[in-house]
Parts: structure tokens; C-alpha cells; sequence
């Protein structure tokens, strides 16, 4: 694969597995008369690779347990990948220490997704921002600390004055404004949003999903936008990654991907969005679950509940091949033309 | 006679700091097979109404006024005896948790007996039979195997059918569905609710649905309530509703949707958000967020009145439907 | 911005938080708890304020004469108006002499429960912080430690040091070593509830956003986790300060505890155990009782504390 000029992150190949098996004695079985050590794994991704090119906001959407936040959290170093690498801005970031990586962390931030359990509750609001600055500029006298606070506060629309206060005293909605202006606070360039908006009520949503478009706009950001709500994605993502089950299904501008999707996982995924038109028939009904991550099935990890499946999808694993309209769909049906 | 009549039904919570009103002037009724939808943000009073129809509401609540008519008998007034009656065998409920239903150490099957047989006078081997029907009804693979199962066993889709089953078990009247498939991701949320469209088309069920998705009760629900601060501020055909909302918070909360904005542009944000209950503002509890907002907006309660086919509490519409025609203020129906 | 701000009142005080909070209202309405502070803080204050408040000193042997031994009660017949409590075996007043001994419980139980904590914390939040080996290897440290009763422990150490370095060093030193002995012996009932907390918060999206900002390790330990995990800290303190009271009494009662010289309320039930069969009573009881009120409200607060701290009571 080559690098492009403008790729801000690339993930190559990433490869994510836990042990379900617990500790040492746990793994020890019997088995057939003789103690054999047996590991149990869930692959939480296969082989995902994705490059996050500066300005745009790449969304990974999918259904629970396909392995989106797990890509987000591997990519903050919050996990450490089984295989593959993370690069920012052409230098590997997944194998640096601790030490090393701390000019990375002021450039790369988080907002997570449950706006109750993200803030300290022991912990002012101004303890809370205060702390980013103060690590990542140190030497920074009090009153410079204080004005970046302010800053930050008032451009996600939270009064300065209310910095003494604690996390339980502000509403979901503020306090997610509040979790934003902490991942501003360091001047990051990328920032991973892991569902930001899908604990907040409807209105609430649409001041957020503003607020992040706001400081994209004025800051230059660049997201990765983790999700399940397609509607999100159709208005706020530049590219769309649709993931099923650890493996990228595919990977399309938004536009390309609503007008014409092609994986056939995607269209289902598509017509699945309750829409306000009153047309609640016709959509795809996929046969039978999601399979577990523990035993993947062979070949193409859909092929099960795929109506296009045919004797080769269950064999072999498909690559993600670029499309006509400037996508990319791994889909051996796609690749022979058969939908 | 309606089948659920709703007549100003008012839910109090005793809180520390005094007595607040979770729910006011709550009027509706509902006719057998047909489908409501109860729209609103969190702290609007929806999931209070849907506890509040089968007195389940837990401590600090309680009806505090109205009457809850269920076939013309007013469930306040039932004692916990004749309720139990009532509840899972005339109308049930379904939780978003489908946790909250199904006990973790008793396998399905012995839940669905140990219901059917509290409630009727059959044996044993007839429950087993009624409830194996039911879990055909709602598309489970080999219910006889799962017959034998454990709750966690089974994925939430699976879980979420079988709460649905059980409250098709005593073949209610009403189902009660709250946030049924908030917890479910997008492909079995359209399953679940193709099957209990169907179910409720074909066993002639009233449906209750509560939710806070527009986009479900709009494919869903003939008839829709949107709820704001404890209150019903609109109430009227879904499509309605849908197409033509007369209320500015209803407007709002449909234009909020990314779906009604062009991509890449900002979303219609409703500033502000939904006041707790102890601190509603006087008037229109919607006033302090509302860009229509007018003086008497803030000092006095709006009334219902009827526009089209729906009613709306909103000073701004009565105004607007009394210089286009002659006023009728509507008393409650 | 096109954002309007709202406007708050100013931000509450510390004191307007704590009237406020949930602990505040609990309290202002249990009688119990009410009751059980008051009386654990009379203790407190008179523990604290013996020297001022008793009228003899129990450790001057100027002021002892054993010609007062055995002096019942004010209200028995025979008594000297002088000791309303009575007289121990050796003359000693006893109203002083269980003032001093209530200071003397007080102090072991805190210190040694101060220990217990250091150590429980720092090795619980270490343990669930880093997880995998460091935390299986640390809990059955724990595990080991507490398949040992404390007493067995302590009656041990305590027995091989008298023997050891003879009688006169052990009683100079006997309340470091008890405060050591039960401090040592009980760290694990921290260890694992800290542990648990932590296993709990480390789960939490503050932690992931500490350490996504680059925080080393101990601080977010110890400035993120270990404020969040105060509640059963507090609950199980009160409770261990009563355990670790009983444990010292239990010591001594065996003499293995403080010297008669300086007695806590243990080493003077004990003393007076001789003489219960004589008719003095009283050397033995009104100690014990004393013993068991101090011990009874501690555990009543724990109880307490325990019900309105734990969020799945009040929350649900």
C-alpha cells in the first residue's frame, strides 16, 4: 500500500485479540488423559487497515460487538494492537514508550461516550481542564493556564464562571461540551469520538454534533468518528468505514456509499434506518445473528448470512478492492460481478 | 367506550426538597388495535406515563389525580390484588432491558409456565404448549430448544423476542412498550418492530409505544403524543404530526434530526435543554428555549386547542388559528 | 458563539455542599446515627481531655495507695465518696483510670487502623491498577495473610518478642508493638475492598481521558482513583477501628497487651478478672461495659455509614 502525501493516521493491518480464557491455572485442561494449556480469543479485529487523510472526518460505523471502539481505542494507545501498526504522520506510534509518545498525545485527543462516567466526579470543572494544560505546558504560569481554560470553555459554550463546580451539577449535553473542551484544551490536531452523541436526547444531539463541526471548522481538525446511528454519518462524515464483525466490509465517500451501496451488508445496514417517509416495508432482512468473535467463521465473515454467499465466500477471505466511484468494497460478489 | 381512557392524570414525586409535578394534564384514550406513540427527550414524563397506566410507579411517585379508565374501571383505585389481575394478563409490558423481565436463574421456558399457570387455571402441559406457540409466533429458531435455555444464552435480539412473547402469553389487550429497541442495534431494531407491528395487526392489540426515536414512530404509530416537561403538547394523527407539526418544540425536534439538514451544514439545534422537574418555568414550560416565545408565554399555561387533526398547547398556534378563522378552544375529548 | 450561556448562582461553598448532600440529610433524620456520634465523640473528648478531667493520675505511683484497693462503687455500701467508680486491686481510681485506658484503646485502634490503611491502599490500588500477574501475585499475599486469624499472629510476635528481648523492653515498647501487630495483620481487609473499588473505576471514561492526556501511572492513581474509591474506605474504617479495639483488648485480656502500669480498657478487665470472685465486681464490669458501648456505637456508624454510602440503596 502506498502512503498517500495528505494521511494524517494509517492503520495497517491491525489485528486485535483478548483472552477470554483467565489466568495461568484456568487454561490448564484436560484433555483426552493429558493436562494440555488451552487459550480462548475473541477477535475483536481482523485485518482492519484505514488511512485517516488531514481535515476529513472518517466515521466507522457498525452494530455492537463489530470491533469500531475497539479500533478507536487502539488507535489512542489506550490499547496495544496483537498485530499491525499505527503510524502519525508516517512515524510508528503503536511500539513507542511512554515517554516517547507524549508529543503524540498533545496532538491526538479523545471524547468518549457516555458524558457521566468521562468526568472525575471528584474533580472540578476547572481541576478537570486545568490538569491537560498544566502536563502538556509545563512551566506555564497560573494566569496562562487560567486564560486557555476560559478559552476553551467559552468555545464550547460553557460560562467561565462556572469552573467551580462539579461534573453532577451540568446536564449530559453540557457536560459532553465539557469533554470536548478538555480534548480541546491541548490544541490537538486529531481527535477519536467514540459514540459522543448517542447517550444525549435528541436536541441535545444536534447541539453537539454543531459544536464538533464548529471547532473542525476552526481548528482544523480531523475526526475519527466512531458510530452506530447512520443518519449521523450520512451528515457529518467525509469518508464512511462500514466494519462487521473485526474486518472493514467497506470504505466510500458518504455520498458514494448512501447513493450506491455495495456491499451487501451495507445495503441491509442502510435500509435498516427508521425514516421519518412514511415507507416502513422493504427493508433487507438479514437471515439469522452475528456470529461470535470467538469462532470466526471461515472465508468472508458475512458469507453466513449473506444472500449473495456463494462456495468461494465461505473459503476465502476478499480483499478490499477499489470500486468505479471511488470506494472500496471487499466482496467477492462485487469483485465477479455478480451484484 | 375506549378501551384505555387517560383523564387528567397527575404523577407527583415526593422529593426532599418538596413535592414535584412529574406528569400534568395527561388526557388520551386508546381503542383496541390501535397504535400510540409517546414521543419525548429524557425527563419528559413518557416513561412515568407508561409506569403510571399499571401503578407501577416506585417510591417517591404517585398519582397524585385523574383516573386511569381500563374497560371503564379506574386502575388508581384497584387494590394490588385486582390489579395483579390486570397486569401481564390484560396489559403488558415491555422494558428496554430485556433484563428487567427475565430472571437470570430460571430458564425461559419455566418463566413462560410459572405466567401462564399464575394467571389461568390449566396444567402444566398445556402451558408448555401455549407458550412453545407463542415462541413460534415471534420467529424463534427451534423454541424447543430454547424452551430449555437460560436467559444469557441468548443474543439481545433473542432476549428482546422472548420478553415480547411473554407479553403476548395471556393475550393482552394493550402492550406497553417502553423503549423496546433503544438497547437493540439498527437491523434487529427494524425486526423487532416488523414483529410487533404484525403481532399487534394480527391479535388485534392496542400498542403503547414509548420512545424517543421519531423516525420508529413515525413508521410504526397511527396516532402520536409528544411529551415536554410532564405535559402532552401535541397529539394527533403520526402522519400529521410527521409532515406538519404545529408545535415549535416538535418543529424543532424534527428539524434537529440530520436527516432534515443538508450534509456537511449545521444541524437546527434547539438551544438550551429540557428543564428539571423541580425548576419548570411558569407559563409554557417550553418558553425559555422557544424563538417564538411571546409575553403571555411566559405567565400563563397554554390550553389545547385543535388544529387540523391534532391538538397543541401552544399560545402562538391559538393566536394564529383565531386571525385565520373563528376560535374553538377545545375542551378535552 | 451562537450559543447562549445560561446563568447559575454562584457555585455552592463547601459547607453549602455538605448540607446539601445526601450523607447531610441522612444523618439529620437517623436517630442512631444521631445517638452513636454523640456518644463516640463524648468518648473522643474525654479520652482526649483525661488529664484534665481525672482526678488522680493512674501512672503517678505518688498518688496510688494500696490501702484504697478494692473500693467499691459510690453507690455500694462501703464506699469513699472520694472514688465514685471505686478502687482497682492496687489502689488506683478507677473513673481515671478508665479515662486513661479509653485513651490508650483509642489511640492503638487508630493508629493501628491508620497502618492497616496505608498499607491496604497503597497495595490495593497497585494491585487493581496494574492487573494481570502484580495483582494475582499481591492477592494471595493477601489471601495467605488472612488464612492466618490475627490473633494468632499477634499472640506469635507478641509471645516470641517477650521472650526474646525479656519483659521490661516489651513493656516499654507494648503499644508500638500492638499498633504494629494489628496494623500489619489486617491490611488485606483494605487491600481487597480498595481493589474492588478500583476494578470498578478503572473501567470508567475518566480513567481512559487521564490517560489519553499522558498522566503516568501514580497520578492517576492516586489524584483520579483513589478520591473515588473514599466511600468504602470510610465505611470499612469505623468498623476496623472497632475490630482493631477488640484485638487490642483480647491481647491484653491474654497479657499479652499494654503493662498494668499503663492499662488500656483490656488490660483492665483483665486485672480485675482475679477478683471478680471476691465480690469486686466492679474492677471487671463498669471497664466492660465501657468497652463494649465504645465498640457498639463504632459498629453502629459503620452500619450506618455503610447504607448511606452505598449507591445502590439510595440511587435505585
Amino acid at each position: 500500500m502506498n502512503a498517500q502525501v495528505d494521511s494524517l493516521v494509517q492503520i495497517k493491518d491491525l489485528y486485535k485479540r483478548f483472552s477470554i480464557s483467565g489466568d495461568f491455572l484456568d487454561q490448564l485442561k484436560f484433555r483426552g488423559g493429558k493436562l494440555v494449556r488451552e487459550q480462548e480469543h475473541v477477535h475483536a479485529i481482523n485485518g482492519v487497515s484505514l488511512d485517516v487523510q488531514r481535515g476529513e472526518a472518517l466515521c466507522v460505523v457498525g452494530e455492537s460487538g463489530c470491533g469500531k471502539s475497539t479500533v478507536a481505542r487502539t488507535v489512542m494507545g489506550l490499547l496495544s494492537p496483537s498485530s499491525g501498526s499505527i503510524s502519525y504522520e508516517g512515524q510508528r506510534i503503536d511500539n513507542l514508550s511512554d515517554r516517547q509518545v507524549l508529543p503524540y498525545r498533545r496532538k491526538m485527543q479523545m471524547i468518549f461516550q457516555n458524558p457521566y462516567a468521562s468526568l472525575n466526579p471528584r474533580m472540578t470543572i476547572a481541576q478537570t481542564l486545568e490538569e491537560p494544560v498544566r502536563f502538556h505546558n509545563a512551566g506555564s504560569s497560573n494566569t496562562e493556564i487560567r486564560d486557555k481554560v476560559h478559552e476553551v470553555m467559552h468555545s464550547v459554550g460553557i460560562d467561565p464562571t462556572w469552573a467551580k463546580r462539579f461534573p453532577h451539577e451540568f446536564s449530559g449535553g453540557q457536560r459532553q461540551r465539557i469533554s470536548i473542551a478538555r480534548a480541546l484544551a491541548v490544541d490537538p490536531e486529531f481527535i477519536v469520538a467514540d459514540e459522543p452523541i448517542s447517550a444525549l436526547d435528541v436536541s441535545i444531539q444536534a447541539q453537539v454534533l454543531n459544536l464538533m463541526m464548529d471547532a473542525q471548522e476552526s481548528r482544523n481538525l480531523t475526526y475519527l468518528f466512531i458510530t452506530h446511528d447512520l443518519s449521523v454519518v450520512e451528515h457529518f462524515g467525509t469518508r464512511v468505514a462500514v466494519m462487521y464483525l473485526g474486518s472493514l466490509c467497506e470504505l466510500a465517500p458518504t455520498k458514494t456509499l448512501f447513493a450506491t451501496p455495495r456491499h451487501p451488508y451495507t445495503q441491509a445496514l442502510l435500509s435498516a434506518i427508521p425514516r421519518l417517509e412514511d415507507n416502513r416495508s422493504g427493508h433487507i432482512r438479514l437471515e439469522g445473528e452475528v456470529p461470535t468473535p470467538v469462532n470466526l467463521p471461515s472465508g468472508c465473515v458475512f458469507h453466513g448470512r449473506c444472500p449473495h454467499a456463494n462456495e468461494r465466500c465461505k473459503r476465502e477471505i476478499p480483499q478490499l478492492i477499489a470500486t468505479s466511484d471511488g470506494g472500496q468494497v471487499a466482496c467477492h460478489a462485487v469483485e465477479e460481478g455478480r451484484i | 367506550m375506549a378501551l384505555l381512557e387517560v383523564r387528567n392524570l397527575e404523577v407527583r414525586f415526593g422529593l426532599r426538597s418538596g413535592e414535584v409535578k412529574a406528569l400534568r394534564d395527561i388526557n388520551f384514550s386508546l381503542e383496541r388495535g390501535e397504535r400510540l406513540g409517546v414521543v419525548g427527550e429524557s425527563g419528559a414524563g413518557k416513561s412515568v406515563l407508561g409506569f403510571s397506566i399499571l401503578n407501577l410507579l416506585s417510591k417517591p411517585g404517585f398519582i397524585a389525580g385523574g383516573e386511569i379508565l381500563f374497560e371503564g374501571k379506574n386502575l388508581a383505585n384497584l387494590s394490588p390484588r385486582e390489579l395483579r389481575g390486570i397486569r401481564g394478563n390484560r396489559i403488558s409490558m415491555i422494558f428496554q432491558d430485556p433484563m428487567m423481565t427475565l430472571n437470570p436463574v430460571l430458564t425461559i421456558g419455566q418463566q413462560m409456565v410459572e405466567c401462564l399457570l399464575a394467571h389461568r387455571k390449566i396444567s402444566r402441559k398445556d402451558a408448555k404448549r401455549i407458550a412453545l406457540q407463542k415462541l413460534k409466533q415471534v420467529y424463534i429458531p427451534s423454541p424447543e430448544k430454547r424452551f430449555d435455555q437460560y436467559p444469557h444464552e441468548l443474543s439481545g435480539g433473542m432476549r428482546q423476542r422472548i420478553v415480547i412473547a411473554i407479553g403476548l402469553l395471556m393475550d393482552p389487550d394493550i402492550i406497553i412498550a417502553d423503549e423496546p429497541t433503544t438497547a437493540l442495534d439498527v437491523t434487529i431494531q427494524a425486526e423487532i418492530m416488523d414483529l410487533m407491528l404484525e403481532l399487534c395487526e394480527r391479535n388485534n392489540v392496542a400498542l403503547m409505544l414509548i420512545t424517543h426515536d421519531l423516525g420508529v414512530v413515525s413508521q410504526v404509530t397511527r396516532q402520536a403524543m409528544v411529551m415536554y416537561a410532564g405535559r402532552i403538547i401535541e397529539h394527533g394523527p403520526t402522519r400529521e404530526i410527521i409532515n406538519d407539526a404545529q408545535h415549535p418544540y416538535t418543529q424543532g425536534l424534527m428539524n434537529a434530526l440530520p436527516q432534515m439538514a443538508i450534509p456537511g451544514q449545521r444541524l437546527n439545534q434547539i438551544r438550551g435543554s429540557m428543564p428539571p422537574l423541580q425548576n419548570i418555568p411558569t407559563g409554557c414550560a417550553f418558553n425559555p428555549r422557544c424563538d417564538y416565545a411571546m409575553d403571555i408565554c411566559r405567565s400563563t399555561l397554554p390550553e389545547y386547542v385543535r388544529s387540523g387533526g391534532c391538538r397543541v398547547a401552544c399560545h402562538m398556534v391559538a393566536q394564529q388559528l383565531a386571525e385565520n378563522a373563528a376560535p374553538q378552544t377545545l375542551e378535552v375529548k | 458563539m451562537s450559543e447562549q450561556l445560561q446563568t447559575m448562582d454562584a457555585p455552592p461553598s463547601a459547607w453549602q455542599r455538605f448540607r446539601d448532600s445526601h450523607l447531610w440529610h441522612s444523618f439529620t433524620r437517623d436517630r442512631v446515627a444521631q445517638l452513636s456520634l454523640a456518644i463516640f465523640v463524648t468518648y473522643a473528648v474525654l479520652a482526649l481531655l483525661a488529664p484534665l478531667i481525672a482526678p488522680y493520675d493512674p501512672y503517678d505511683p505518688a498518688q496510688i495507695d494500696i490501702l484504697n484497693a478494692e473500693m467499691p462503687p459510690s453507690w455500694e455500701e462501703g464506699a469513699d465518696p472520694a472514688f465514685w467508680l471505686g478502687t482497682d486491686a492496687q489502689g488506683r481510681d478507677l473513673w481515671s483510670t478508665i479515662l486513661y485506658g479509653t485513651r490508650v484503646s483509642l489511640t492503638i485502634g487508630l493508629c493501628a487502623v491508620a497502618l492497616q490503611a496505608l498499607l491496604g491502599i497503597i497495595i490495593g490500588l497497585f494491585a487493581g491498577y496494574s492487573g494481570g500477574r502484580i495483582d494475582s501475585l499481591l492477592m494471595r499475599c493477601a489471601d495467605v495473610q488472612l488464612s492466618f486469624s490475627t490473633m494468632m499472629v499477634a499472640i506469635v510476635v507478641l509471645a516470641v518478642f517477650q521472650a526474646t528481648f525479656g519483659t521490661e523492653l516489651y513493656q516499654n515498647l507494648a503499644m508500638l508493638m500492638l499498633i504494629l501487630v494489628i496494623g500489619i495483620a489486617e491490611w488485606p481487609q483494605y487491600a481487597r475492598t480498595i481493589r474492588a473499588s478500583v476494578l470498578a473505576e478503572k473501567k470508567k471514561e475518566y480513567v481512559d481521558a487521564a490517560r489519553v492526556i499522558g498522566l503516568r501511572s501514580p497520578r492517576i492513581m492516586f489524584r483520579h482513583i483513589l478520591p473515588n474509591t473514599l466511600s468504602p474506605i470510610l465505611v470499612i474504617s469505623t468498623v476496623q477501628v472497632a475490630n482493631a479495639i477488640i484485638a487490642e483488648a483480647s491481647l491484653s485480656f491474654l497479657g499479652l497487651g499494654m503493662p498494668v502500669s499503663q492499662p488500656s480498657l483490656g488490660s483492665l478487665i483483665s486485672s480485675g478478672f482475679e477478683y471478680i470472685f471476691s465480690g469486686s465486681w466492679w474492677i471487671t464490669v463498669i471497664p466492660g461495659v465501657v468497652l463494649v458501648g465504645l465498640v457498639l456505637v463504632m459498629n453502629l456508624l459503620g452500619d450506618w455509614l455503610r447504607d448511606v454510602l452505598n449507591p445502590k440503596l439510595y440511587k435505585g
